[in-house]
């Protein structure tokens, strides 16, 4: 039989079967999540339930948040993706995303949990001038969580066109449209009470429906990885190659710089994301921040171990013209055409099923993950910005939870405005970027002002605005922008700087800049508080209960 | 010290101040933080170099690399494999010290702020 003709015969035929039962899927986890918004939105009244979700959720709760939260779509379509596409090269980023946790685990939890309120910028001006540093924190927490937002939007937009098997530009504008509402409706109605239940649930989703995959795809060959990798290997043109370093980033000197380069960025990025800090407010000491942590890096360091045989599975059993596919989408269809392929063929009611499934489990994720994002900038906007840099504290937690209201419609509808005209942006390279300017803006910060008695002010506005201007000023200059096939603009020229990710720059700029800055500024009164920052952070005397 | 400093900050009262001030001067706390920065700092240098050797062993080491140790397992997967492997292993080890080495101390220096504080 010709597989390649009846794929083709059927990409365009019976496939509205399929669909149909995708998009049932897809309305129930729309319906699914709206419920627990509306129920969770009867218990937020104070600015600590809007904020914080009550400080109520247990360890293992806030554990499966935090998943939900970080394994967004650009992990479970992107990383099994960027394996079926380059092998071991794709590995690299369960590798690190996995690893940073240990930063977060190690140096950040527990002490920001005692040492902050709401927001990341709480902890950043804890014993610092107040105006600017928020300022500073806010900006970064905003633009970080904006471009992260963009990519999960752009994500959506590509990825429902194809699974409903919709075309044309206008189908993309109205699904990035939709999920823009939906995220509003969410953060608005539940704030981080609804926000945490949805991510908890589709953390539950996302590890059943990637077991369930993972399974069916190793029982092919009869449990032994070494045959699924043969398969692969053979499979993916590039032979044994396929297993081993250096097939996307060892062709010269600039591309094995660039992946030491992302390589940091990944590590570095995860303990600066403001979404992430974020999440380690809900519980209510810092020993259940500190569960919160070893539950993530258990549920995330499964999930990515199972993104392998995801990845490899894909290369391996996905043929014909969906293997076309998966290349055209840049990597981000294997997940939902391995399923197919693995359900038993694109003509196969197993098949259909499952690829509906996972197409509702990517879905899923994506609308956890941009409540989550929307939230955080929300929360920044009113309990920085507006409470605490405009109206110098004297707002009512009423008002800020108003303000964070109105926030985050306004966020929405900017992300909505961006992602419309922004679909030509490469989801990986935006998701990239977020962790490149974390890394270089956010955890300089952090961990200057948690052990180092003398930083001050201007060591902190100088890092933050330092990591955040680098990162971002060297990818607008860099090939993914301009001057290659693949950039944003085409036709312009002007990437002198060779590396498209700038990390293995902007990050200890941010941290030179740090020291650089509290060094030459003469204030003292950072000092003082120090000590009092100190015996809170270790001990939790006198933590926000 | 300027209008404009702390000006938002949670207002600390005087025995608040006085009591983190003595806390911080306490042995106790030496001890605690002596076990806190005794185990992290050296585990993240550790984990740190660990993960950057993998890195750089893709890049400049591909004949190590590329060997063939079983069937098609070669020593980039079982690197990157023995990554999770000592992830959720420090993450365990760290589970285990902190309750033994830190939390007591931790508890008992946060009552003392208590009592001192709110009473």
């Amino acid at each position: 039989m010709n597989l390649t003709t009846l794929t083709l015969v059927q990409a365009d035929g019976d496939s509205a079967g399929h669909q149909g039962l995708t998009m049932s899927l897809f309305i129930l986890v729309v319906l699914v999540t709206v419920a627990i918004t509306f129920w969770a939105s009867r218990n937020t009244k104070t600015a600590r339930d809007y904020y914080a979700g009550g400080r109520s959720f247990s360890g293992v709760q806030n554990g499966f948040a935090i998943g939900g939260d970080y394994m967004s779509a650009a992990s479970f379509l992107g990383i099994s993706g960027a394996i079926a596409l380059s092998g071991y090269d794709g590995f690299l980023y369960s590798i690190g995303f996995l690893v940073a946790w240990l930063v977060a685990l190690l140096l950040v939890a527990e002490l920001l949990r005692n040492s902050g309120r709401f927001t990341m910028a709480d902890q950043l001006a804890y014993r610092m001038k107040q105006r600017p540093v928020r300022t500073a924190a806010a900006t970064s927490t905003i633009i970080v969580s904006i471009f992260y937002l963009l990519a999960q939007m752009v994500g959506a937009g590509a990825l429902v066109a194809l699974l409903l098997g919709v075309e044309g530009d206008s189908a993309k504008n109205i699904t990035i449209a939709g999920v823009g509402v939906l995220m509003i409706f969410y953060v608005v109605l539940g704030g981080m009470k609804g926000t945490t239940w949805v991510q908890i649930v589709k953390a539950i989703l996302l590890m059943f429906g990637t077991i369930l995959i993972t399974i069916l795809v190793l029982a092919k060959f009869n449990f032994h990885l070494s045959d699924l990798l043969g398969t692969a290997a053979d499979n993916s043109g590039h032979g044994k190659a396929f297993l081993e370093p250096g097939l996307k980033y060892g062709a010269d000197t600039t591309s094995k710089i660039d992946f030491i380069s992302l390589g940091l960025a990944l590590v570095l990025g995860t303990a600066g994301l403001p979404h992430i800090l974020v999440r380690f407010y809900t519980v209510p000491t810092a020993r259940q921040a500190r569960q919160s942590v070893l539950w993530a890096i258990g549920l995330i360091g499964a999930f990515y171990l199972m993104t392998l045989v995801l990845g490899f599975g894909a290369a391996a059993l996905v043929t014909g013209a969906e293997k076309d596919q998966i290349a055209a989408s840049g990597g981000n269809l294997a997940s939902p055409l391995l399923a197919q392929a693995v359900g038993g063929g694109t003509d196969s009611t197993g098949g259909a099923v499952l690829l509906a499934l996972i197409s509702a489990v990517a879905f899923a994720t994506i609308l956890a993950v941009v409540a989550g994002l929307t939230l955080t900038s929300a929360s920044s906007v009113a309990h920085d910005l507006y409470a605490n840099v405009w109206k110098k504290g004297e707002v009512t937690g009423a008002e800020e939870v108003k303000v964070a209201r109105i926030a985050a419609f306004a966020i929405g509808a900017v992300a909505i405005a961006l992602a419309i005209p922004g679909q030509k942006l490469n989801v990986a390279f935006l998701v990239a970027l977020a962790f490149a300017v974390a890394a270089s803006a956010n955890l300089p910060a952090l961990l200057y002002n948690l052990f180092w008695k003398r930083f001050n002010t201007r060591g902190a506005v100088w890092s933050i605005y330092g990591g955040l201007i680098s990162a971002v000023g060297l990818v607008f200059f860099s090939p993914t922008v301009s001057g290659s096939d693949s950039a944003l603009f085409t036709s312009a020229d002007f990437d002198w700087f060779p590396l498209s990710n700038p990390g293995i720059i902007s990050i200890p700029l941010g941290f030179l800049l740090g020291y650089i800055g509290t060094v030459t500024s003469k204030e003292t009164d950072s000092h003082d508080r120090f000590a009092e920052l100190e015996v809170r952070s270790l001990t939790g005397a006198g933590a926000e209960k | 010290m300027t209008e404009e400093v702390n000006a938002v900050v949670e207002k600390i009262s005087p025995e608040a101040h006085a009591a983190y001030e003595r806390i911080h001067a306490s042995d106790d706390f030496a001890r605690l933080k002596k076990a806190y920065t005794g185990f992290v700092v050296p585990m993240t240098l550790a984990f740190l170099v660990w993960y950057l050797l993998n890195v750089l062993c893709s890049n400049y080491a591909s004949g190590f690399m590329n060997t063939y140790l079983f069937g098609n397992i070669n020593v980039a997967l079982v690197f990157g494999l023995l990554q999770f492997v000592t992830t959720f292993g420090i993450a365990y080890w760290y589970a285990k010290y902190s309750v033994q080495k830190m939390d007591p101390i931790a508890d008992a220096l946060r009552d003392d702020f208590e009592n001192e504080v709110e009473r």
